[in-house]
């Protein structure tokens, strides 16, 4: 289920197939094991138009492998029967999903026992039908908020949302920045005028100092490219570093925690 | 209308469709400037200083209207319908990219906007945005896929010489999808002060009925001067579909008028197989692709297929959504022809009318070629020369070796 045990939560993403499914599923584990909150399995696709080089590199390479939505799905349940409490949701562009039918996407997530999903490429207004039946399972729907949204679409966004509302540090793609946008917290204080759900900074979040900013104004900071990047260093065995990469998240955070 | 194959169509909002068709689906990051682009848009189509200045471009700039020429020679030889060309290929920078180019300029003048980006495959609405980028005195950046880059070399230097900057986008299949993803991670970064200069009727809603009413003139005009020159109605119009902004453009006006059959021609490449050809009614189906809902080539998990042309231009897994509109309802039909058929149709009209069509428009005039023989005397074609073959100089080189 979507929870933040820590404080801040940690929401990690993975392309999963990357550099195979096996691997994918164990560095979920290791994730989890580190102290993930929630885990967003990505879907590779094609033409990921919202990621930087580093996760259009990992989509690449899973495609090479051919892997599907419905196979990214399966490491989903392998996950949870593994795990059981963490939160998992599917990050994905919406044609696979239409591949596979909306309804069928719904039962699927539904059978494997993944709690949501986060469609980069669906916008509210296109979204009536999806949230209906993902609704209708009790499903979460996570969707984006950006900097440049109106207050109007924050709105509908936050009234659309389940699980948590995942706000867009700044307006670009995914990936590593040195430096995190003043947006991040302006977009935080302003989502939270229209919902009690949880909210989630990501774009660009990749080392401690980062996350730890991220923890004084938001519920969570999502971590991607930094992971991805691991994985594609160490391939199979990149469960290892990733596991360490958060928990040495965790304990700065302590660390920083203890002295204030 | 026809079964297709999706399940179902996420779509509350009846805005921007096409029947089913089109929508929105683009990162929450660009939905405010879409709007800010729907709404400048709108105010401009009803301010008449706009469109009179638009005009002045088209007409004194561009060099609007362009002229309807009857092929005598191509009609003699083929035996057939008479054939009527529209002469699109004598505008400015030598295709009708430019219609849409001063259309939007403008616009982003308006919105006050002074960075342009655009995508281009073939590199005539490359070339375009850069033309019209040096008149109003914009940057510009045209994003453009390297194997495009490799074959359209020409466009390349031009667009430099314009003052230009080309980004050479090495993913995927090199090719216009790919320069498309590129220009649209470029806008989602630089959104607050970039005008995204999308060059056909594809993409997030407003740009396929924008594009498209940019190139309402082509199908206005043509429906003037045929009533002017051959007295009647024509009983076909024929163009070739890459996105589809010059087919889109060309047959609006006629869409009312049911006695008139609107041929659209895809690239039919080297075969029917999946990743030969870019035949999006061959093969493809409903799916989103760039921001839009259409047909697209794509696997069984939804991934979207490589294609292939010999022209740049038509070289793309989608169409646009008001094209699939049009061939569900069966008010369009779409043919494709091949590689070779459209070289044959290249040579053949530069040796009957003196006219080199870009390969795109070859695409077009090789259906044209099939069709018109099998129509009686009386009867009237127009085929729509989207462009000037002048950029293929070094692929007619290769593959004609004459």
């Amino acid at each position: 289920m979507i929870a933040f045990a820590h404080k801040p939560g940690l929401v990690a993403y993975l392309t999963c197939g990357d550099p195979d499914l096996q691997s994918s599923r164990e560095i979920a584990l290791a994730l989890i094991d580190a102290g993930a909150d929630v885990i967003e399995l990505g879907v590779p696709f094609s033409d990921p138009v919202a990621d930087g080089p580093v996760i259009q590199r990992a989509s690449e390479r899973a495609l090479r492998a051919e892997v599907s939505l419905t196979q990214v799905i399966g490491v989903g349940a392998e996950i949870r029967k593994a795990r059981p409490k963490t939160g998992l949701i599917i990050f994905t562009y919406i044609n696979p999903v239409l591949r596979l039918g909306l309804d069928g996407f719904a039962k699927r997530l539904a059978d494997a026992g993944i709690d949501g999903a986060l469609v980069t490429d669906l916008i509210v207004e296109e979204a009536g039908e999806y949230i209906s039946l993902m609704r209708s399972r009790e499903l979460a729907t996570v969707f984006l908020a950006a900097p440049t949204s109106t207050d109007d679409r924050l709105r509908r966004i936050a009234e659309a949302s389940r699980g948590f509302v995942y706000a867009v540090s700044r307006t670009g793609i995914t990936g590593e920045q040195k430096q995190l946008a003043g947006d991040a917290a302006e977009l935080v204080r302003r989502v939270r005028r229209f919902t009690s759900l949880p909210v989630a900074v990501g774009f660009g979040v990749s080392n401690a100092e980062q996350f730890q900013a991220v923890g004084e104004f938001a519920d969570a900071a999502v971590i991607g490219s930094a992971i991805v990047a691991l994985v594609e260093k160490d391939g199979r065995n990149a469960a290892k570093a990733v596991e360490e990469f958060v928990r040495a998240l965790r304990r700065q955070q302590v660390r920083a925690n203890s002295i204030s | 209308m026809k079964e297709t194959q999706a399940q179902s169509v996420p779509f509350v909002s009846k805005c921007g469709r096409f029947g089913p068709y089109g929508g929105r689906y683009v990162p929450e990051t660009l939905m405010a400037a879409l709007e800010e682009l729907e709404a400048a848009y709108r105010e401009a189509k009803e301010d008449t200083a706009f469109q009179r200045e638009l005009d002045g471009l088209l007409h004194q700039y561009a060099g609007r209207p362009t002229p309807l020429s009857l092929a005598s020679r191509l009609t003699e030889k083929l035996g057939g319908a008479r054939i009527y060309l529209k002469r699109e290929d004598l505008l400015h920078t030598g295709a009708h990219k430019i219609n849409n180019c001063l259309g939007q300029g403008l616009l982003a003048r308006r919105m006050g906007k002074r960075r342009i980006i655009a995508e281009t495959g073939a590199g005539q609405h490359g070339v375009a945005t850069a033309t019209v980028c040096a008149l109003l005195g914009f940057d510009c950046v045209v994003y453009m896929g390297s194997e495009d880059m490799r074959r359209q070399e020409l466009n390349v230097f031009r667009m430099r010489l314009l003052g230009s900057e080309v980004r050479a986008v090495n993913s995927g299949s090199r090719t216009l999808k790919d320069a498309i993803n590129e220009a649209m991670r470029d806008w989602v970064t630089n959104v607050r002060t970039t005008h995204y200069l999308l060059g056909s009727v594809l993409g997030a809603h407003p740009y396929p009925e924008m594009v498209r009413d940019f190139h309402r003139c082509i199908g206005r005009e043509a429906r003037e001067q045929i009533l002017a020159q051959g007295g009647r109605l024509p009983d076909a119009v024929i163009a070739c579909v890459g996105g589809g902004s010059n087919a889109m453009g060309a047959f609006y006006e006629f869409i009312p008028d049911k006695q008139v059959a609107l041929i659209g021609v895809e690239a039919g490449g080297r075969s029917s197989e999946l990743g030969q050809h870019a035949a999006r009614f061959r093969g493809g189906s409903p799916g989103v692709l760039q921001g839009t809902y259409s047909y697209v080539l794509q696997d069984q998990s939804g991934q979207i297929a490589t294609t292939h042309s010999v022209s740049a231009g038509l070289d793309y897994p989608s169409i646009g959504p008001e094209h699939a509109a049009l061939h569900d309802a069966g008010r369009a039909e779409y043919v494709a022809a091949s590689d070779s058929e459209a070289l044959d149709a290249c040579v053949m009209l530069a040796r009957t009318e003196g006219i080199v069509p870009a390969l795109e428009s070859s695409h077009a005039v090789a259906e044209c070629i099939r069709r018109a023989p099998q129509m009686k005397k009386e009867q009237i074609v127009i085929v729509n020369i989207s462009g000037r073959g002048d950029k293929d100089m070094g692929i007619l080189t290769r593959e004609l070796k004459l």
